[in-house]
């Protein structure tokens, strides 16, 4: 069960990764954010933005057009 | 590689509904993404800056402009784009459209931009130029000119003219 999690459905570009953002705020450190959306281009994105913010990306997965990420604050 | 050396300018210059776009994304991204950002706004990209957004886009000479329709895509011949009222038509048509596919106002990312603390820069010249003053702005962007930027831009590892 993650600490918290981004109902991100129906959300374009940027806005998964900008509601992230905010969202990882109130994660403790090596808590998990797990976030919930249909953008297709969230899993690339979501890839490059814990490689540039040193967050970790544990999981991600599809089905049937919704994207689940798991996502680890560093700390 | 820490992302905190990294860091980001754009210069705005670009005023209208569908160029607005791009340096919003790109400067709330890179901020999200922990690069500290500066955008600069100059000449038709000064009014993104205004209170009151009411922001228009134009047909006119934008031949890739061609909006999904009835399964196809239509874009508006030049001559039409001239008719009073197609602007104003074609505007509330991409809006709608944003809004349909979840893409965010400007007024919300412009907000989120400074809620995530990018320093806006509001073109001196243009001010005196277009006769805008500070109180006609929303909260938040500072005074400067070219020699301001410069230094912006010499200090940011991605510059972008948009």
């Amino acid at each position: 069960m993650a600490d918290h999690t981004l109902d991100a459905k129906g959300l374009n570009c940027p806005l998964p990764i900008l509601k992230a953002r905010k969202a990882l705020k109130e994660v403790p450190d090596n808590g998990t954010l797990e976030i919930i959306a249909t953008d297709p281009g969230s899993v690339a994105d979501f890839e490059a933005f814990c490689r540039q913010t040193g967050n970790e990306l544990m999981e991600h997965s599809e089905d049937d057009g919704i994207y689940r990420f798991l996502i680890k604050k560093s700390a | 590689m820490s992302a905190e050396e990294k860091s980001m300018s754009i210069i705005v210059t670009k005023g209208s509904l569908d160029w607005a776009y791009p340096p919003f994304i790109l400067a709330t991204t890179a901020a999200a993404m922990g690069l500290p950002v500066t955008m600069f706004f100059t000449f038709y990209g000064l009014p993104l800056l205004l209170k009151d957004l009411n922001l228009t886009l134009t047909a006119a000479g934008n031949p890739a402009m061609k909006m999904p329709m009835m399964g196809a895509h239509m874009g508006l011949p030049n001559l039409l784009t001239a008719i009073p009222g197609v602007d104003a038509a074609c505007s509330k048509m991409m809006k709608n459209l944003m809004n349909k596919k979840g893409v965010a106002p400007i007024e919300d990312l412009r907000e989120l931009a400074v809620e995530a603390e990018v320093r806006l820069i509001a073109c001196q010249m243009t001010m005196d130029l277009f006769e805008y003053s500070l109180e006609d702005m929303i909260e938040g962007p500072e005074l400067g000119g070219a020699a301001t930027y410069i230094e912006v831009a010499t200090q940011s590892d991605i510059n972008l003219f948009i």
